[in-house]
C-alpha cells in the first residue's frame, strides 16, 4: 500500500474503496457513484488503474496498490499534481485525486502522449466542473517534466 | 496603493490547489465522529397518496435501530424557503415519489439497509399530476386552488394591437426542454449533533450555510445562537447544493437530536439523482411579428415551467426565466407571462442559469426560425435587433451599461470561421452519410439577485487583522470549485496592497462568519466580492489613524502598522454591508424596473457533425466570446466558463431524465450520460472586459453566463445541418432519428 507492506483482516467481498477510506483512513480516494462509472474512486492496483468501488478486498492480496497519498513523494508534488495547480485543472476537486492517478498510470505508459492520448485515457473519470480543457493542458504541461520510470533523461 | 503587484488580473493559482491535489482537502464524507451512527431515509414508493400503514418487518433489532417519524420533530415540520408548503417528513400524505417518511439510524450500515429494506410503507395512491398540461388543466387540484405556483406578466407597448403595425412576416413556435440532473460528484450529505442542551451543529456539503441555519432554527425550534452550520469542502453544486441540503440536514440533526449520538447522512448516487432536486422542465410558446426592414414589431411569450411538488424555489426560477425570455433584443411591443405549474414529482430547483438557459432556449431556436421567415440571415437578423444602450428591456429596464451586442457577435463569427463554414456546409452533399452544420446563440445574463434581492438580503462581509499582519476574509460565501477563495484573496489583497498570501479566508462557519448570502446567482464576484473590497478600504481607512500612508506604503509598513493598532486597540475588524443602489430602480408590485445591476453579454458558435446514419451528433467546435466585466482571474474565469459550456452541451444532447410514474427511471450514471472527456470539442473562450464601476475591480458575474448559450446554438447547428426544425432538447439520437422520419414522411 503505497510502497509500504500492509496486513488486515476484513470480509473477503469488502470493497477495496471501503478498507481503504474506512480501515485505513486514506479518504483521499473518494465515493463519486459506487459502479465503476464516475472514477472519483480510482487507484492503481500494480500499476493498472482501477475503480476500488469494484474490488472485492480478496483481489487486493498480494498486489501493490497506489492511492493519491502515495503519489508525492514527501511535500514534493508529482508533476502532474503541480500541472494540475499551475494550469486549474482541478475546481470543486472531488474528481481530482482520481483523474490525477489517471493521468500518471498514462504518463508512465507512454512517454510523449498527444491530446487524444490524454482524452481518452481520461475518458472513465468524469468531471462535471471543468469541462476537462484544463485537465487536458495540465497532464500536457505534466509530460514535460515527467520522466516515466526506466526513461533515462 | 502599495508597490505591490497587483493581484487581480493574474491567474493566481487556486489557493486550496494543493489540498484537492493530494486529496487531503475534507469533504463531508471524510468526517468521522466518535460514537456517530449513520442515518438513511424511507421514502414514498408512490407519487400521491394517503399513507395507511407503516410496518417494520422481520430479522432486525428494531430496539437498537433509532427511528424519527414526524411526531418527532420539536418545532415546525416545515422546510422554511419561499412558501411553508413542504415538510421534512411526509406526515399522512405523500406529494411526490421519493418524498422522504421515515429516518433510520444505526452504526452498521450494513444493517442499516436491510432495515430500510423492511419498512413496508402502504399509501392508498391519489391521481398524480406528471405533466405541465396535465397541471395547467387543474382536473386534479394538487396545490392551491389551480396549481400554479406563480405568474409573472411583463409588458412593454400594446402586443394585442401591434399585429397590424406594418408587420409583414408571423412565426409562432413552441419549445421545450427537458429536467437536467446537477451531477456533481460528490453526493450530498450531513453530519449532525443535536440535543437539546447543546443546540444543534451540522457540517456538511453544501451552497448556502445561512439557508440551513434558518431552516434548522424552524425546526427544532430554538435561538439562532444555538444552531450552527460549517461548510466542508464541498465537491461541486451548480445549485444542487442551494436549497436541498437543508433537509439533509435537519434529517442528519433530527436522528441526532432523538439517538443523542452524532449523525452521518450521507446519499448514496441513486438516492442523490432520484430525490433531489434537477433544472425545471419547461415549455416556451412565441408569436413574434417582423416588420419589412427586418424589425422586430410584436412578441408575445408564454413560458411554463413544472415546479414539481412543492414551491421551493420555482417562483424564483420563474422570475430569472420570465426576465431573460426577451433577450438582448429590443422590441417595442412585447408581453411575456410565465407561470410556474405544481406536478407530482420531487421539487426541481436551482440550477446554473436558474430558469434563464430554459427561455432562452426556446427564444434563440426562434429567432432562428424568424430570421429564415423574414428573408434574413440569423445573425443579420439578430443584429437589427440588438437592444441598445438608452433602450428599455421587456421587464422597463433603461439599458445603461455600454452594450455593444454586434460587436461581440462578429467578434465570435469571425474566430468560428461562421459566414465560410456557413455557405461551405450548405453547399454539402445532401445524401452524405455526415452532414456538418454551423449556428450560435446570443443571450445575456443578470448577475446578483432580482429586483430588490440585494437590498433585502443586505449581505455582510467582515475582515479581521491579526497582530502578525494576517487578513482574515470572514464570508458565507462557499468555495464550490468556482474560485471563491482565491478571488476573494486576489480582491482583498489589491484593495490592502499586500500579498495574496498574507490573506487567510475564514472556512464559512456560522458562528464565526457573518451572513454574506447564498452562493448562487452569479453574485459571489461582484456583490460580495464588492464588499470584501469595500471592507478592505475601510480597513484602511482605520489604519490611517495609527499612521499607514493612503498611497506607497509597503507590505512591511502595512503589517508594522497593523501591530501597533491591535496593541493599541486590541482587535482590528472593518466590515461592509450591501446598501440599496439609488441609481437602481425596482417596482416589487408591479414587478419592473431594473431587473439586474448588470448584465453579461455572449455569443456562442457551435460547429456540429451529424451522422445521419446513427443520428449521433458531435460538436466539433465551439466559441464562446463575453463580455463580463474585468477578468479577476483568467484561468478560473475561464475555467468556469468551459465548464458551463460542457454542462451546456451535456443538457442539449445527451442529458435525458426518463421519467416513470413521477420517478426519474434511470438515476444512475450508467445511463444517464454527461459528457466525458471525449465528448467533447475544443471550447474556445474570449473574454471582452468593460469594467463595471460597481463590481470589484469592475467584475461582473460569470458563473451562470456559460449555462444559457450552448443549447440553442448547437440546435440551430444542427438545424442547419440537418434541415430539421429542432423544438426540443435533449436532443439524442433517438430524437433526432424520429424528427427526420417525420421530415421525410
Amino acid at each position: 500500500m503505497n510502497g509500504e507492506a500492509v496486513s488486515l483482516q476484513g470480509h473477503p467481498m469488502s470493497r477495496l474503496l471501503d478498507v481503504l477510506r474506512t480501515t485505513l483512513r486514506l479518504t483521499g480516494t473518494k465515493e463519486g457513484c459506487g459502479e465503476g462509472e464516475c472514477g472519483a474512486c480510482a487507484v492503481t492496483i500494480d500499476g493498472r488503474l482501477v475503480n476500488s468501488c469494484l474490488i472485492p478486498l480478496l483481489q487486493a492480496e498480494g498486489t501493490s496498490i497506489v492511492t493519491i497519498e502515495g503519489i508525492s513523494s514527501g511535500d514534493e508534488l508529482h508533476a502532474v499534481q503541480q500541472a494540475f495547480i499551475e494550469y486549474g485543472g482541478a475546481q470543486c476537486g472531488i474528481c481530482t485525486p482520481g483523474m490525477v492517478l489517471a493521468a500518471t498510470v498514462l504518463l508512465d505508459r507512454v512517454a510523449e502522449p498527444c491530446l487524444e492520448d490524454v482524452q481518452h485515457a481520461l475518458a472513465g473519470n468524469l468531471c462535471r466542473c471543468t469541462g476537462y480543457m484544463r485537465i487536458f493542458e495540465a497532464v500536457l504541461a505534466a509530460v514535460k517534466y515527467h520522466r516515466p520510470p526506466g526513461v533515462v533523461a | 496603493m502599495s508597490s505591490q503587484t497587483p493581484a487581480i488580473g493574474r491567474s493566481v493559482p487556486r489557493r486550496e490547489g494543493r489540498a484537492k491535489v493530494t486529496g487531503r482537502a475534507r469533504y463531508i464524507d471524510d468526517l468521522t465522529l466518535p460514537g456517530m451512527l449513520h442515518g438513511v431515509t424511507v421514502r414514498s414508493p408512490r407519487p400521491r397518496g394517503t399513507i395507511r400503514n407503516i410496518s417494520f418487518g422481520p430479522g432486525v433489532p428494531w430496539d437498537e435501530v433509532t427511528v424519527v417519524t414526524a411526531a418527532d420533530i420539536p418545532g415546525k415540520n416545515i422546510v422554511t424557503l419561499i412558501k411553508e408548503d413542504q415538510p421534512y417528513l411526509a406526515d399522512g400524505r405523500v406529494n411526490h415519489a421519493e418524498e422522504p417518511i421515515l429516518l433510520l439510524a444505526h452504526a452498521d450500515r450494513h444493517l442499516l439497509e436491510e432495515a430500510r429494506r423492511q419498512v413496508t410503507i402502504d399509501i392508498d395512491p391519489l391521481p398524480a399530476v406528471l405533466t405541465i398540461d396535465d397541471a395547467l388543466a387543474a382536473t386534479h387540484v394538487i396545490w392551491g386552488t389551480d396549481n400554479i405556483f406563480k405568474t409573472y406578466v411583463v409588458a412593454r407597448g400594446d402586443v394585442d394591437a401591434a399585429w397590424g403595425d406594418g408587420v409583414t412576416s408571423i412565426v409562432e413556435g413552441e419549445y421545450e426542454t427537458g429536467a437536467q440532473e446537477q451531477l456533481y460528484i460528490e453526493p450530498n450529505g450531513m453530519v449532525a449533533i443535536a440535543d437539546p442542551a447543546d443546540g444543534v451543529t451540522v457540517w456538511g456539503s453544501m451552497q448556502c450555510p445561512y439557508y440551513i441555519h434558518k431552516a434548522l432554527a424552524g425546526l427544532f425550534a430554538l435561538p439562532a445562537d444555538r444552531i450552527r452550520v460549517v461548510q466542508m469542502e464541498t465537491g461541486g453544486g451548480f445549485g444542487g447544493k442551494e436549497e436541498y441540503p437543508s433537509i439533509i440536514a435537519g434529517h442528519a440533526a433530527l436522528l441526532a437530536w432523538k439517538a443523542g449520538r452524532p449523525v452521518k447522512l450521507i446519499y448514496d448516487r441513486a438516492e442523490d439523482m432520484v430525490a433531489t432536486t434537477k433544472r425545471h422542465p419547461s415549455r416556451t410558446r412565441i408569436r413574434s411579428g417582423v416588420d419589412a426592414t427586418g424589425k422586430l414589431v410584436a412578441m408575445d411569450i408564454d413560458f411554463v415551467v413544472d415546479g414539481g411538488a412543492y414551491c421551493t424555489l420555482s417562483p424564483v426560477v420563474l422570475s430569472r426565466g420570465t426576465i431573460h425570455a426577451a433577450g438582448p433584443y429590443f422590441c417595442p411591443n412585447i408581453r411575456v407571462r410565465g407561470r410556474a405549474v405544481a406536478t407530482s414529482v420531487p421539487p426541481h430547483g436551482a440550477f446554473r442559469g436558474f430558469g434563464a438557459p430554459q427561455s432562452i432556449f426556446g427564444l434563440e431556436r426562434h429567432m432562428d426560425r424568424a430570421a429564415a421567415a423574414a428573408g434574413l440571415a440569423p445573425d443579420e437578423f439578430r443584429r437589427a435587433n440588438f437592444i441598445k444602450p438608452g433602450q428599455t428591456s421587456a421587464v422597463g429596464q433603461v439599458m445603461r451599461d455600454p452594450v455593444d451586442m454586434g460587436a461581440i457577435l462578429d467578434r465570435a463569427l469571425a474566430l468560428s470561421g461562421y459566414h465560410e463554414k456557413r455557405t461551405r456546409f450548405a453547399a454539402n452533399d445532401a445524401t452524405g452519410a455526415v452532414r456538418k452544420g454551423i449556428g450560435f446563440a446570443t443571450f445575456m445574463h443578470g448577475a446578483g439577485f432580482t429586483g430588490s434581492g440585494e437590498d433585502h438580503l443586505a449581505s455582510i462581509v467582515t475582515l479581521e487583522v491579526t497582530r502578525e499582519g494576517r487578513v482574515r476574509v470572514l464570508t458565507a460565501s462557499t468555495e464550490i470549485g468556482q474560485g471563491t477563495i482565491t478571488i476573494f484573496s486576489q480582491i482583498a489583497a489589491d484593495a490592502l496592497g499586500i500579498d495574496v498570501e498574507d490573506v487567510d479566508i475564514a472556512q464559512p462557519d456560522t458562528a464565526i462568519v457573518p451572513n454574506s448570502g447564498p452562493t448562487v446567482a452569479s453574485r459571489t464576484c461582484m456583490v460580495v466580492g464588492k464588499l470584501v473590497e469595500s471592507a478592505a478600504h475601510a480597513l484602511r481607512r482605520t489604519l490611517a489613524d495609527v499612521g499607514l500612508p493612503a498611497e506607497g506604503y509597503s507590505r512591511d509598513e502595512f503589517h508594522h502598522k497593523c501591530r501597533v493598532h491591535v496593541e493599541q486597540h486590541g482587535v482590528l475588524r472593518a466590515s461592509a454591508q450591501y446598501t440599496a443602489r439609488q441609481d437602481v430602480k425596482w417596482d416589487d408590485e408591479k414587478y419592473e424596473g431594473d431587473a439586474y445591476g448588470s448584465y453579461a453579454w455572449a455569443a456562442y458558435v457551435a460547429e456540429v457533425s451529424v451522422d445521419m446514419t446513427t443520428f449521433e451528433i458531435r460538436v466539433d467546435d465551439f466559441v464562446a466570446v463575453q463580455e463580463v466585466g474585468k477578468v479577476i482571474n483568467p484561468v478560473l474565469a475561464a475555467g468556469q466558463i468551459e465548464g458551463g459550456v460542457a454542462q451546456g452541451i451535456g443538457w442539449a444532447l445527451y442529458e435525458d431524465v426518463v421519467w416513470r410514474e413521477g420517478r426519474m427511471a434511470n438515476a444512475q450514471m450508467t445511463n444517464y450520460i454527461m459528457p466525458t472527456s471525449a465528448d467533447l470539442p475544443a471550447i474556445r473562450v474570449f473574454f471582452e472586459e468593460v469594467p463595471y464601476p460597481h463590481g470589484p475591480a469592475g467584475a461582473k458575474g460569470i458563473g451562470e453566463l456559460p449555462m444559457d448559450g450552448p443549447a440553442p446554438a448547437i440546435v440551430n447547428a444542427v438545424a442547419h445541418a440537418t434541415g430539421v426544425d429542432i423544438r426540443r432538447i435533449p436532443l439524442t439520437p433517438e430524437a433526432l432519428a424520429a424528427l427526420v422520419g417525420v421530415a421525410h414522411g
